[in-house]
């Protein structure tokens, strides 16, 4: 089975979630999606066996062949080229590798090549495997990269992914093919609003879903009121502690120091079975 | 004109409670909410909305099935794995590059308009405001940011503000770069746990990539000491100003949840004091 750990707001504990559901049921793969800001690692401590560059591919223009006749400019909705008189310009970080120049360019003169974009690590943690991304700074793309994880994908095993927060492409990317998608939220205003947002995604997108509240006891009540008027079941809270907020800020995941929430999270994750049957 | 962003790299900081104080704060300036997929400002500042806009981010291809031989050259070439098995345009997945319209024999897929969200131009009692909604699931999150940094500026010229305040989103990617390039101050607040710290390099990385002078805050310190001192050390080596120590305190929580920024809601608590001071800071680096 493959579940998703998503959330609209960031910071509201997906990582804390994947981390300990990862170490409570054992012999899963954990893939951190979160490009951008991977942080499974840091509460894991892998060892890492593979390192593997992502690449895009971004277009090169042979000048000797370019006749400048802008087709390519025109073309392109990411505004990747330009075209001038004696000049044809590519800007690579707004390119998003769709081909389309290579083939509308009548003289043939462009080629495609690798530009690398990030790097994938696959480690062992325990008896659990790890993969995640890293995006290189000032990239501004993830999702090559996030797909690129996720190539890692062992349908044998239990697969956690752990999303980037929001509700945007790099989320899309992450949740797209799980069976189950729980959604961390925190019972604040802007944890219900950007729940809601959240929401509506794995709607449109038929993806079943059920939610954590992390940091039970902080704030006002309404994301429980918003789960049982839209029937979202709420499968497991974790309050608001001193000491797991502790551990968690040294990097220690709680379930190593509470071992009593091992259970509580395979009782999650016997929940998330039972949902799917359905 | 100055603009500063408030980014984090890692989500759930504290940018927006740290945003909404300086909107109060702030004597004239915009207030630009860039976190445009996960919006959460409005929800302190109260925005009443004066002027919307459609975002037409990107095209959508569309398959006129009378025409469609079902050759498969279109999912063939297609890049981003969007033209299902029975020909339909899976809309999450397109990018509206229009590969799919040259490639097709029969002519049969055209590239649409879609409205990807709203940008809104709006007044709140603490000064005008831009902010958008991304629909859930779109894609082209900083062209929206763009542009809802173009309609800050565009007010900040019609009002003589001298400051643009921009609350930025997590991550490093592309919403996040809209946010930051060309400003004259990024100031990344962090908290003091090991992924605070690592996310904090790397959206420090971020801003020297893109020439952006770096200023740091730390919110909930005290929740680990340790590390706030380790972070004061590597800002230092840095050479990174530590604008400020804001404590964990739950009146923070409390002002949310009465939708009032912390500034306005409890001024004379240890949180409203510290914002208070990383605001001075950030004026004397601006020159205001």
């Amino acid at each position: 089975m493959i579940i998703s750990i998503a959330s609209g707001k960031g910071g509201t504990g997906k990582t804390t979630v994947a981390v300990n559901l990862a170490l409570s049921l054992g012999d899963v793969q954990l893939l951190d999606c979160d490009v951008e800001e991977p942080n499974a690692h840091l509460l894991l401590e892998p060892k890492i066996n593979e390192e593997k560059p992502v690449y895009v591919s971004i277009p090169r223009i042979n000048e000797e062949l370019c006749n400048y006749c802008g087709k390519c400019a025109e073309f392109c909705k990411y505004n990747a080229l330009f075209v001038s008189a004696q000049k044809a310009l590519v800007f690579a970080e707004l390119c998003h590798s769709c081909g389309g120049c290579t083939i509308v360019c009548p003289a043939h003169a462009i080629i495609e090549e690798k530009h690398q974009i990030g790097t994938i690590k696959i480690g062992v943690a325990g008896n659990s495997e790890l993969v995640y991304g890293e995006l290189e700074i000032g990239e501004p793309m993830p999702v090559p990269v996030i797909r690129e994880v996720k190539q890692q994908i062992d349908k044998s095993k239990n697969v956690i992914l752990d999303s980037p927060p929001g509700t945007s492409c790099p989320v899309i990317e992450t949740v797209r093919g799980s069976d189950f998608c729980l959604l961390v939220t925190e019972p604040t205003p802007f944890g219900l609003h950007d729940l809601r947002i959240a929401v509506q995604v794995l709607e449109d997108m038929r993806i079943p879903f059920g939610v954590v509240i992390n940091r039970a006891g902080v704030g006002d009540r309404k994301v429980y009121e918003y789960c049982r008027e839209k029937h979202v079941p709420i499968l497991l809270e974790i309050p608001f502690q001193r000491r797991i907020a502790e551990l968690y800020s040294r990097g220690i995941p709680f379930t190593l120091e509470m071992p009593e929430w091992k259970d509580r999270f395979q009782t999650l994750f016997d929940e998330i079975e039972r949902h799917n049957a359905k | 004109m100055k603009q500063v962003t408030v980014l984090s790299g890692k989500g759930g900081t504290g940018k927006t409670t740290i945003t909404a104080s300086f909107a109060v704060l702030a004597k004239n300036a915009i207030i630009a909410d860039c976190d445009v997929d996960a919006p959460d400002l409005h929800m302190l500042l109260h925005p009443q909305i004066m002027e919307t806009n459609e975002f037409k981010g990107s095209k959508l291809a569309m398959i006129d099935e009378a025409k469609c031989t079902k050759c498969g050259l279109c999912r063939e070439k297609c890049r981003f794995s969007a033209i299902t098995e029975n020909f339909q345009v899976d809309p999450l997945a397109c990018e509206g590059c229009g590969v799919c319209t040259i490639v097709c024999p029969a002519s049969a897929v055209t590239l649409t308009e879609r409205i990807s969200g709203h940008a809104y131009i709006s007044k709140t009692k603490y000064g005008l405001m831009a902010h958008a909604m991304l629909s859930p699931g779109e894609s082209n999150s900083g062209k929206l940011v763009t542009l809802v940094r173009q309609n800050a500026k565009i007010l900040a010229e019609k009002e003589n503000a001298d400051l643009i305040i921009i609350d930025g989103s997590p991550g490093i990617g592309c919403p996040v770069i809209a946010s930051v390039t060309g400003v004259d101050v990024g100031l990344a607040v962090t908290e003091p746990t090991m992924s605070g710290i690592h996310d904090l390099e790397r959206a420090l990385q971020l801003l020297k990539h893109f020439n952006v002078p770096p200023i740091v805050c730390i919110n909930m310190y005290d929740i680990n000491r340790d590390n706030t001192e380790e972070i004061i050390r590597f800002c230092e080596k840095s050479g990174v100003q530590v604008a400020g120590k804001i404590p964990f305190n739950p009146i923070v929580t409390e002002a949310m949840v009465e939708g009032k920024p912390v500034q306005e809601y409890a001024l004379r608590s240890d949180v409203a004091q510290e914002i208070g001071a990383v605001w001075k800071s950030i004026l004397s680096v601006l020159g205001i």
